[in-house]
């Protein structure tokens, strides 16, 4: 078995700590000048760790002689070496004689050249090389030699030297070492973890504990994870209930034109009804004319009110006067919105009755996806979610609206809302509603409302007096806003990132 | 919504203010229309040498057709400032009465049923007022007249036509004359292919292309002044210099055909020798009961019951300051006589969008100002709010997995036709799917029917993450339904995916059983089967998965049993086509039964 004694990494910790026993504190070059600064690093932080020791990093910049900046430090610069040996020629020499006594091509040769520049030598009449000054003073050598023993000079010669690749600067690690609280001459044995064993044989008692390392992360969870879509749809679900409001039916992708359009007064005509804006629907082609929702409702009273207030004007509307196809209203589409479903929720409340015989206060509102045949980019997808709230009652005003809007906003956090006059067809009043945006310095909108119009409320045999607040927005807008998304790709569809979704925080849309 | 551009300066100055972009802004905010841009600060085009001056752009709501010009804009700004008085439109019948006809014939109806015109008498022209005059044609083209199927217009020099004026339909061949900026005269069947590569007209030949006869309207000496609804006639073209303007309009909607004809002869009307009065033309045409004159520009007077401007408003105004209120939107109302709840409200031939006395509250609150308008408490009733119960279960499902490790996805519900069946390994029996039939892209060909292929698509794109990836989605497919109203229906679906470098058979297997444990669903063998409630599964054979290694889910729930969903490792060639390069196994389940 072979002994092996020179110091090991291994036992470097207790040999630190026996050289701090006689001297404290200790400079760790002075004390190993052998050992490479990175292994004594990892000693250091080993016992540091266990309180035995503290120590302090001296970062400190090194100027380092390269090979050749030695020899001149030594025997002096190539020029000054040439020079004196020509000086000392008393018949001058020969360039091969120079070579030859130098014996040192490159020095011979670079110094030659330098020294025809500093002017110290010159030729004589025979050609032969000869002093042309009585001393001189080598400036390189004296510098090398000061910078060898740690003295300092100056920068622009320091400078001058490294252009000249004779020096380096290297960052050197030196550490400065104290005894710690703990400080002993031995490492004791540490466990890393409480263990059952531990606690059976009792020995988590006299156990040593390594410290834990307070800096890093904690063990990676594999946890699941809800999609920040949905995490934000809940938040707005939750603001509904707390409203009051029900949610409604709206697992239903396919509608006809009749629930999709016409029953919200979008005439037959409107661009929105165009190949451009809507998916039609190639197999089924067709749907059915309206059924009854609520026992004893007749449908086909709907069908023709809604073909009259088109058509010819009913409810005090002149309508838009233009021949109501059939057809075009049989047509099934993907719903282009979910107030399709709100209409249809709407025509079954017509047919319920309150305490008092009347269609009772209601309050509905629906999170669900919707289809727009739109050319896909940043911020449209064919798909995006509609949230809607719809609130039907008496006596409602345009300032009840505007107030409504407010406490639902202010639950996001978002307030001082601004309205502006819009259009929408089936919606009079319409408003926009604005907030203003702190980061982009303007108003932004950040939703539509309106009170339906009594054509599409009056058909449904809903009274008169009875008015209906609608209201819309996309689940999409505030999510990106909330996660810093700026392509709705990255957000919805699977070219989602996975690691985004494990990692999205929750939502809290009060909390800025 | 159409977005108008207005020279900025001559904007301010017919509105008698030099307003701060900030300041205009705000009052289109108020009116409800949308300063899109100013290009005072930005680089602006440099025609024939000449800098653009600097422009508003101004997004007009698609139902105001009076704002589509300059003129329009300005008025009604005037109007709501309070610094002009609604026009007083007048029809002015002039004095060669006879002229000014246009007899239509029957052979029209098989084409392009209906026309209308008029006469603007001594226009002034200058080059902004002309090109406004055109601009406007297009804009109404392009919004109320749906590129030009429903309505087209024609306007023409009346000085090098003479009436009277005949709208006829005649074979292609039979109409010949110069088209407007041409210099060689062509027969329609020739002109059809002259323009079918032209950007501009190109678009519009299919309305009248495949008809056996085209609409064209002929002068007195059978000119031909315009081929409806594609193109005038070089003859009787309008230059800056024209004063005297013929204006026909024809339509296949009677409703848009007089809306359009009154939009354009009233902006305009405003450049005639006695402001605001427009000469009529007689359509005689007996044969669709449509002889009547045109335009009438008549205010429609409507009754508007003050109780309900109030109470949606939230206001408590007088009539008499109602009235006054309403003069900023450009109405005319007075009380009346007869009703002390009813105001009598004239709306000028300018405002064909108000169609019931919801159109003019909503005015009512745009003029008060809708950021003025008093506050109320807005719960008025109370009601009981509650989620959807299908929603509900939804969310027990989306919960229980995302704490079993496995995170959310949100595919999109349209996909290829392939995706859905062929790369599954399924066959289309042209029963299930709902397919789309104008999808822009390949992308969204049909409704899903399952949720396998956004989740294959989700892993394929998500390559560069570790392994095992665990993905679901709670969400619903759809199917053909001939037995209902919408001949389709959704229904909702739980579905995982676990791709690893081993197939994680057991881990999908594991991830039902712990579901439907937490929904008191109970495993029982097969032998089982037919007695408890519970669930079990069977051995499936289906090309989607890897033989021997897929199971069908059978539930029995109230004592009766249904299949609900499977799952199983992909076959191979399913993850070629996804192009998937390690084990995937997944499983997809009904949720419906468990309501």
């Amino acid at each position: 078995m072979a002994t092996q004694n020179t110091p090991s990494s291994g036992d470097l910790p207790t040999q630190l700590l026996q050289a701090l026993s006689i001297q404290s504190p200790l400079i760790s070059s002075e004390a190993f000048p052998a050992v490479p600064a990175l292994e004594i690093k990892a000693a250091l932080d080993r016992l540091a760790s266990r309180s035995m020791i503290t120590y302090q990093t001296i970062d400190k910049e090194e100027i380092i002689l390269e090979p050749e900046a030695e020899q001149i430090a030594a025997q002096g610069s190539h020029e000054a070496r040439v020079f004196e040996v020509v000086r000392q020629a008393l018949e001058g020499l020969t360039i091969q004689e120079l070579e030859t006594t130098i014996g040192d091509k490159t020095v011979a040769n670079v110094g030659r050249g330098k020294a025809f520049k500093e002017k110290w030598i010159g030729k004589g009449k025979d050609g032969k090389l000869v002093a042309t000054v009585d001393s001189i003073k080598d400036t390189t050598q004296t510098l090398l030699q000061q910078l060898k023993e740690g003295k300092s000079a100056d920068a622009r010669a320091v400078t001058d030297l490294k252009k000249r690749k004779l020096i380096k600067v290297q960052k050197v690690l030196n550490f400065k070492l104290e005894k710690g609280e703990k400080f002993a001459l031995e490492m004791v044995k540490e466990e890393t973890d409480l263990t059952s064993d531990m606690l059976a044989s009792g020995a988590w008692k006299t156990a040593n504990f390594k410290p834990y390392n307070f800096n890093a992360l904690g063990a990676d969870q594999d946890a699941g994870s809800l999609h920040p879509l949905n995490k934000v749809r809940h938040e707005f679900r939750q603001i509904f209930f707390e409203m009051g409001f029900e949610e409604m039916p709206t697992n239903k992708f396919v509608e006809t034109g009749f629930w999709n359009f016409d029953t919200l007064f979008v005439p037959q005509q409107h661009p929105a009804r165009d190949l451009q804006d809507t998916f039609f629907i190639a197999d089924p082609k067709v749907g059915g004319k309206p059924e009854a929702l609520v026992e004893g409702q007749d449908p086909e009273e709907y069908w023709q009110n809604v073909k009259e207030v088109h058509q010819n004007g009913k409810y005090g509307s002149i309508g838009y006067k233009y021949p109501w196809s059939a057809d075009e209203s049989l047509k099934l589409v993907l719903r282009t919105h979910t107030t399709s479903i709100s209409t249809a929720m709407l025509y079954k409340l017509a047919a319920q009755k309150g305490p008092d015989g009347r269609p009772p206060p209601a309050r509905y509102f629906s999170i669900d996806r919707v289809f727009r045949n739109e050319t896909v980019d940043a911020t449209h997808l064919a798909e995006f979610h509609q949230v809607e709230g719809v609130i039907a009652d008496y006596g409602l005003t345009l300032g009840g609206l505007m107030e409504f809007m407010e406490l639902f906003f202010a639950k996001m956090g978002i307030t001082n809302l601004k309205f502006k006059p819009a259009y929408n067809p089936y919606t009079e009043p319409s408003m926009e509603i604005f907030s203003y945006h702190e980061g982009l310095g303007k108003l932004v909108e950040i939703g539509n409302s309106g009170m339906f119009r009594p054509e599409m409320l009056e058909p449904m045999g809903l009274p008169k007096d009875m008015r209906v607040f609608g209201w819309g927005l996309s689940l999409e807008r505030p999510t990106m806003i909330k996660y810093k998304i700026s392509n709705i790709r990255e957000l919805l569809g699977h070219k989602v990132d996975l690691s985004f979704i494990k990692r999205n925080p929750a939502v809290r849309l009060e909390k800025e | 919504m159409p977005t108008i551009s207005v020279d900025k300066y001559k904007l301010y100055e017919a509105l008698g203010q030099k307003f701060t972009t900030e300041e205009f802004e705000d009052l289109c905010f108020e009116y409800g229309i949308e300063l899109d841009e100013d290009t005072e600060n930005e680089e602006r085009p440099i025609v024939n040498g000449e800098q653009e001056p600097p422009q508003l752009k101004i997004e007009i709501p698609a139902n105001r057709y009076d704002m589509l010009c300059f003129e329009g804009i300005a008025l009604n700004l005037n109007i709501f400032r309070g610094r002009i008085p609604t026009p007083n439109y007048r029809v002015v019948a002039p004095k060669d009465e006879d002229q000014y006809v246009i007899n239509v014939l029957p052979e029209t109806a098989q084409v392009r049923p209906l026309i209308a015109g008029a006469v603007l008498r001594n226009v002034k022209f200058t080059k902004d007022r002309y090109e406004s005059f055109i601009s406007l044609q297009d804009k109404l083209h392009q919004n109320l007249a749906r590129q030009r199927t429903l309505v087209s217009i024609g306007t023409h020099d009346l000085d090098t036509v003479q009436g009277p004026f005949t709208y006829e339909a005649l074979p292609p061949r039979d109409i010949k004359f110069v088209p407007l900026n041409q210099t060689k005269e062509m027969n329609s069947e020739e002109l059809m292919t002259f323009y079918e590569k032209d950007k501009h007209l190109g678009r519009y030949l299919h309305i009248i292309r495949d008809s056996p006869v085209y609409p064209v309207v002929l002068d007195k000496n059978k000119v031909v002044c315009s081929l409806p609804p594609i193109i005038n006639g070089e003859h009787s073209k309008i230059t800056l210099n024209t004063t005297n303007i013929f204006v026909e309009v024809t339509a296949t909607d009677a409703t848009k055909l007089e809306i359009v004809l009154d939009m354009v002869v009233t902006m305009f009307s405003e450049y005639v020798a006695e402001p605001f009065t427009v000469e009529p033309v007689r359509i005689v045409s007996d044969h669709n009961d449509s002889t009547r004159v045109t335009p009438s520009l008549r205010p429609r007077i409507t009754s508007v019951e003050i109780d309900y401007l109030n109470s949606c408003t939230g206001l408590s105004e007088s009539p008499e300051s109602l009235a006054k209120l309403l003069s900023k939107m450009a109405y005319i109302a007075k009380p009346s006589d007869k009703d002390a709840n009813i105001l009598e409200v004239s709306i000028p031939a300018t405002r064909p969008d108000v169609l019931h006395q919801c159109d003019v509250m909503e005015d009512l609150a745009v003029c008060w100002g809708y950021n003025n308008l008093p506050r109320t408490e807005p719960n008025r009733s109370a009601t009981v709010g509650g989620p959807l119960l299908i929603n509900k279960l939804g969310d027990i499902f989306r919960t229980e997995a995302a704490m079993a490790g496995w995170s959310e996805v949100m595919p999109l519900i349209l996909c290829s036709h392939d995706e859905n069946f062929a790369w599954l390994n399924r066959k289309d029996d042209g029963k299930t799917a709902i397919k789309l039939a104008n999808p822009k892209t390949l992308e969204y060909q049909i409704v899903r029917t399952s949720l396998l292929p956004g989740l294959l698509k989700t892993i394929r794109e998500n390559k560069s993450h570790s392994l095992p990836m665990k993905i679901f989605e709670v969400a619903d497919v759809g199917f053909k339904d001939e037995s209902l109203e919408r001949r389709a229906r959704n229904e909702r679906h739980f579905a995982a995916a676990w791709c690893g470098r081993s197939s994680g058979f057991e881990i999908v297997h594991g991830l039902l059983d712990r579901l439907l444990l937490m929904l008191r669903t109970s495993f029982i063998t097969r032998e089982q089967a037919g007695k408890p409630d519970g669930y079990w599964i069977e051995e499936l054979k289906e090309d989607t998965y890897f033989h021997g290694h897929a199971a069908a889910v059978h539930l029995r729930l109230n004592g009766k049993e249904q299949r609900i969903g499977e799952f199983g490792i992909l076959h191979p060639s399913v993850l070629e086509n996804f192009d998937l390069r390690y084990p995937v196994s997944t499983l997809e389940i009904n949720l419906e039964v468990f309501l």
